[in-house]
């Protein structure tokens, strides 16, 4: 792809992104002017001013811990995305194994957080391997019914010519399944990455010796409202920033899907 | 007469409890241009499922060249009723998929391919994309796609069926006169008379379901035929839909 592609992308993330950093501008401004003209205790809650402040002031604990969220985020849905495509594959070549396993991959979905999260602590310690687990366990299924769908979502007639054509069952794989199921793993991929920060948080919550989920769990116990809202404020925007990385990673795999742009 | 390209005898075929074809017989010479017209369910697309071998017949016997056609064979390059073009592959590659899958490198697919875009009207328009080229164009390269696998017939299966009337005309003409340059062997299957009298040598009509061959017809022109060039083709016209109405009542 061209550079000036690329750089007509970015100016339309710009363009599009315009309208919501206005309305998030107004709500902070609101919520300023709210703290400074009614009294309200910082204790009870902070204005964004004393949260930047005091965030800025603690910026290398946050930003250390942040780098431990972000690892565990990361490794996590590394290692969910590979089971869940080893899976994918495997039902997509087996299909009664579906109805087998399908059951089983729905039961983990109704597992609360809040009760498998300090169970999996319990069971593999204070570190880097509980988040991944968690992280892991809320991003899978969501990926696996991503990648399954997309592969059933192949055009019959597609699959019918390469076969008429000699393809094999594999190649007809690679060559139509597997492009055609690339918008609905990406659309997963959108989803997934969210909810792999929210895990990874919750996960170090329950207990770890860093990231993000601990440190609120400090400032909480500190009674410091402000600093718990300057890690929710750096959780918000490494969520934002992983989402952008998604998006992005799509518009470089399919640039057949916004061909528009620069249609002749 | 010499061995037939393809014979069908008495193929039969039922889906469960539903019978399609009851007796197809037809034939078609090398380098003949041959069309098989029928209403709509009749079981057309079924016949050329059967010959891609994506379906098995249940009685009677076809053959290639003299021999049964083992379902394996791949002897025949197959247009499907939708265009079936990839979207995330540049037009080029859609036309050198076939060769690919033959196991040719894509580089050596595409030097092949390459010189035939001109004469397909498809020059410039390598790297574009499916959803960049109009429904006339998109037809082009699934013909170009199809014919570049040099196997020894065409099965195409309502080609321009999608296509508005002006755009329809103008794929037959063109159709028509590619078909008198190349040593093409073509079995079409389509729903417009008018359309197979112009293009077809031989033309079959199909019973409603289950499907036999109602009448042939046998058409001694020249080619390419001009449209308003003969009375003979107005009347075959006028025959066979005056067949096909009374079929529906
Ligand atoms: N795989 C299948 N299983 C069961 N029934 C089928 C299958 N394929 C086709 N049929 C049925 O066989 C009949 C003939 O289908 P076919 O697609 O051959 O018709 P056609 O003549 O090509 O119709 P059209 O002109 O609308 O394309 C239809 O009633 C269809 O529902
Ligand atoms: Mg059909």
């Amino acid at each position: 792809m061209s550079m000036r592609s690329i750089s007509s992308g970015t100016s339309r993330v710009f363009s599009d992104a315009w309208p919501a950093v206005t309305s998030i501008s107004a709500l902070i401004l609101a919520w300023e002017a709210y703290v400074q003209f009614s009294g309200i205790s910082p204790t009870a809650l902070s204005a964004p001013s004393r949260v930047l402040i005091q965030g800025f002031e603690q910026r290398e604990a946050l930003a250390s811990h942040t780098l431990a969220t972000l690892q565990a985020t990361l490794f996590g849905f590394s290692c969910s995305l590979c089971a869940a495509f080893l899976f994918s594959l495997l039902l997509d070549f087996f299909r009664p194994l579906r109805r087998a396993l399908f059951p089983v991959f729905i039961i983990t979905q109704t597992l609360p957080l809040v009760a498998i999260a300090p169970l999996v602590v319990l069971w593999f310690g204070f570190g880097l391997t509980p988040k991944i687990v968690l992280v892991a366990l809320v991003t899978f299924f969501p990926m696996l019914v991503a990648l399954v769908q997309g592969f059933e979502s192949t055009d019959r007639d597609i699959e019918a010519l390469l076969a008429s054509m000699g393809a094999s069952r594999r190649r007809i794989f690679v060559a139509a399944r597997l492009p055609s199921a690339l918008p609905y793993f990406f659309a997963g991929l959108r989803i997934s990455i969210t909810y792999a920060v929210v895990g990874a948080i919750f996960a170090e919550y329950a207990g770890a010796v860093r990231g993000l989920g601990i440190y609120i769990l400090n400032a909480k116990n500190n009674f410091r409202p402000d600093l718990v809202l300057a890690a929710v404020f750096v959780s918000a925007t490494l969520t934002l920033c992983l989402f952008g990385a998604t998006v992005l990673l799509q518009r470089l795999a399919m640039p057949w899907a916004r061909i528009a742009e620069f249609k002749p | 007469m010499s061995k037939a390209r393809l014979e069908l005898r008495s193929v039969s075929k039922r889906f469960d409890d539903l019978e399609v074809l009851a007796d197809v017989s037809l034939s078609v010479q090398p380098g003949e241009f041959v069309s098989i017209l029928g209403p709509s369910g009749a079981g057309k697309s079924t016949i050329l499922q059967l010959l891609t071998g994506a379906l098995r017949y249940d009685g009677g016997s076809i053959l290639c060249d003299g021999a049964p056609l083992e379902s394996d064979s791949h002897r025949f390059a197959f247009m499907p009723q939708r265009d079936a073009l990839m979207p995330w592959r540049r037009i080029i590659d859609n036309a050198t998929l076939g060769l690919e899958v033959q196991g040719m490198s894509r580089a050596a697919a595409r030097e092949k391919v390459q010189p035939l875009f001109a004469e397909f009207g498809l020059a410039g328009f390598e790297r574009h994309y499916p959803s960049q080229l109009s429904g006339g164009m998109r037809q082009r390269v699934a013909l170009l796609r199809t014919v570049v696998q040099q196997r020894s017939m065409l099965l195409l299966d309502e080609p321009f069926g999608a296509l508005d009337a002006l755009t329809r005309a103008k794929m037959q003409r063109w159709l028509s006169g590619m078909w008198t340059r190349h040593d093409w062997t073509v079995l079409l299957i389509t729903h417009d008379v008018r359309e197979a009298v112009l293009l077809s040598d031989r033309i079959y009509v199909l019973s409603p379901r289950p499907a036999s061959i109602l009448r042939h017809y046998d058409i001694p022109l020249p080619h390419p035929r001009p449209p308003a060039g003969d009375a003979t083709l107005p009347a075959i016209e006028a025959d066979i839909l005056q067949t096909l109405l009374t079929l529906e009542e």
